[in-house]
């Protein structure tokens, strides 16, 4: 059984200037222990895909499709049911570790309050946890540290803080929402290094939103890329890097200047992204796309599966965009 | 590409900090931003400064500018020193000194319309100007970084991300300038709009035979566009060469782990890929390590790191090392053991 299963899931907020359409009709889904990236440039719709999912949507927001957890919906369903899960079974970590700690409660405690609350451990026991933990996500000197308030870590350090936090109660699944897109690339190198670490030691699913694809090819299995809130490609890592069957994907691989690699000139995409207030009826993607025939502002093809594993929604065939 | 445009020597970047608290006979705080950076930047070169945060990279080239206090030496053209000249003795060379700023947003006007903000620098260092002709050159300039002219009247919010750092951009080129320096103008902006803003600038140096100081935390984005780049540390420069030596022969331990820690987005290269992984965080620059600053984290530190700091010089020729010396390398590193 599927870990996670998302089907049709739609997110829309309620403006003052109208419904933006966030994501839409976005199915994809997860085995335990497997790595999928959600990849797509800002305002793509990937980080409320995963809030929806934990019901962190926006007060103005609503999600509808399914969301099954472990075979159980877990979308809208009422707070309390919701609590059960959120933490003990699927966790996530946050872009800006300083703004999701509390900064007025010792880090230790800001710990225990998870295990307290979830496992109803005993403070002390739960702090003892939380030490331990802090030790696992390689804090030196773990015991002192974890007495000490969060503006007295460095911004790699509060990552680590957040991804401990995240595991106290061994969740089966962990959403990390861009997690090392605000720290420097050795840091980013020691934190994505020590999720692959925490990954095999606890075994656990590991949903990654990000916008680097360098970051992806390092660390998932699996990856969806999204655009204007829909899903444009989805499969394995290793083929959609090397032959990537969208234009927008194979656009995107194109635009990124490589440090392995000397290159003249970049390929661009050419215009900006779209307006969610007024989606396209056909392809997000069309007003931007080389490949573009009449059809496309008009029609999408539905995501399908075109060899094994990998799945794309365009209406051209794959071969014309090679 | 032979004539000395900017020769920087032993600039160095001091801020003073007081404390809420503090007494007024407590001795203020000492932040060494930049400390002591010398470089040369040629006509229609293009020099990449990297580093992490807070390695004084922005510092650097606000004091070029004279935005930050600065001691040492900014010689511009081979004679004049900027960093002695008054404030309307420097106004001269405002207008070939620009600079594009990181927040496209944040660095324009919100109360301005384009024409206005692109406009300004026009009016500022040109005033005998007709309006017509104000707005002529402004429109020829939109057309250039590719914004509609008939945009000319709308304000910075109606605009996106990389529309805004086009704006930027015109701004700095409308005065025609010989030096742009560019703070992270790339850094907020994604990646397919990244590659076309990249496109325009070194289209434009092309066309316009600018120099560019380019500073970016991106190392790909850096090794892209630049003809030399220059790694600091903690306002200390660590290693400084030609691109394609710094890259295929990076000879500071520093160097060498940032490099190795760029993702690349190709699973089988990234995957295989070692990566130098470096222990601990970066000190702080209140209270910086003694001799080379990079050695608390360095794995080849020794004794010796501690005492001296290294100076900037030619790196060793070293058996099995590819590259073959010559003469005339630029090459310099700051380190006791290349």
């Amino acid at each position: 059984m599927a870990l996670l299963d998302v089907q049709n899931l739609s997110v829309k907020f309620r403006t003052n200037d109208g419904i933006v359409n966030a994501v839409n009709d976005v199915s994809f889904s997860m085995d335990p222990g497997q790595t999928l990236a959600i990849v797509g440039e800002s305002g793509s719709g990937k980080s409320q895909t995963a809030f929806s999912i934990l019901g962190l949507l926006a007060q103005n927001g609503f999600a509808t499709g399914s969301v099954e957890f472990n075979g159980k919906e877990i979308l809208n369903i009422l707070t309390p049911d919701l609590n059960r899960v959120r933490a003990a079974e699927i966790a996530i970590v946050f872009q800006d570790p300083m703004t999701s700690l509390n900064p007025y409660m010792r880090v230790a405690d800001q710990m225990a309050e998870v295990l307290v609350h979830h496992k109803g451990l005993s403070k002390t026991a739960a702090v003892k946890e939380a030490v331990h933990m802090l030790d696992a996500v390689k804090i030196p000197g773990a015991k002192g540290r974890a007495q000490q308030y969060p503006h007295e870590f460095s911004g790699g350090m509060r990552q680590r803080v957040m991804i401990a936090m995240s595991l106290l109660c061994r969740p089966k699944l962990l959403i990390a929402d861009e997690p090392t897109t605000a720290l420097d690339v050795t840091v980013q190198a020691q934190i994505m290094s020590l999720f692959s670490e925490i990954q095999k030691e606890f075994g656990m699913g590991v949903l990654l939103i990000t916008h680097d694809l360098g970051v992806v090819a390092g660390f998932c299995e699996e990856v969806l890329v999204l655009y204007g809130g829909r899903v444009m490609e989805q499969g394995p890592v290793d083929p959609i890097f090397e032959t990537p069957s969208h234009p927008y994907t194979r656009g995107l691989l194109k635009a990124i200047p490589r440090i392995d690699k000397g290159t003249k000139t970049l390929d661009t995409i050419p215009g900006s992204p779209p307006n969610m207030m007024q989606p396209s009826l056909g392809c997000p993607f069309e007003p931007r796309c080389q490949f573009a025939i009449e059809d496309c502002a008009q029609r999408l093809s539905p995501l399908a599966e075109f060899s094994k594993g990998r799945f794309r929604s365009c209406n051209r065939v794959s071969e014309d965009i090679a | 590409m032979s004539t000395s445009l900017l020769k920087v020597e032993d600039l160095r970047v001091s801020f003073s900090l007081k404390s809420q608290g503090d007494m007024p006979w407590t001795k203020s705080r000492v932040l060494q931003a930049v400390g002591g950076v010398s470089f040369e930047l040629k006509q229609g070169e293009t020099l990449g400064i990297v580093g992490e945060s807070g390695c004084g990279k922005s510092t650097l080239a606000r004091a070029l500018i004279r935005m930050v206090k600065a001691t040492g030496r900014v010689v511009w053209m081979g004679d004049e020193e900027l960093l002695g000249l008054s404030k309307s003795q420097m106004m001269k060379y405002r207008s070939e000194i620009q600079m594009v700023f990181q927040d496209p947003l944040a660095s324009l006007n919100p109360r301005k319309t384009v024409g206005q903000i692109i406009a300004e620098p026009l009016r500022t260092h040109n005033p005998k100007l007709s309006k017509d002709e104000v707005v002529a050159q402004v429109k020829a300039m939109m057309q250039k970084v590719s914004l509609l002219p008939n945009q000319i009247n709308r304000y910075p919010h109606e605009f996106s991300g990389g529309q805004c750092q086009r704006i930027g951009i015109a701004r700095a080129l409308i005065v025609k300038p010989k030096l742009i320096i560019c703070d992270e103008p790339v850094s907020a902006l994604d990646v397919s709009i990244q590659a076309q803003v990249i496109n325009l600038l070194m289209e434009l140096q092309q066309e316009m035979g600018l120099s560019l100081v380019f500073i970016a935390h991106d190392l790909s984005v850096v090794k892209h566009i630049s003809n030399r780049v220059m790694v600091l540390y903690l306002g200390k420069v660590m290693e400084v060469a030609d691109r394609d030596d710094l890259y295929d022969n990076p000879r500071h331990p520093y160097t060498q782990a940032l490099i190795s820690a760029v993702p690349i987005p190709d699973p089988k290269i990234e995957r295989a890929k070692d990566v130098i992984l470096l222990e601990g965080d970066l000190p702080s620059p209140l209270a910086p390590p003694s001799g080379c600053v990079f050695r608390t984290r360095c794995a080849k530190a020794q004794a010796i790191c501690g005492e001296i700091a290294p100076e900037l010089k030619a790196p060793e020729e070293k058996e099995g090392t590819v590259l073959a010396l010559e003469k005339e390398s630029t090459h310099r590193v700051a380190c006791h053991f290349e």
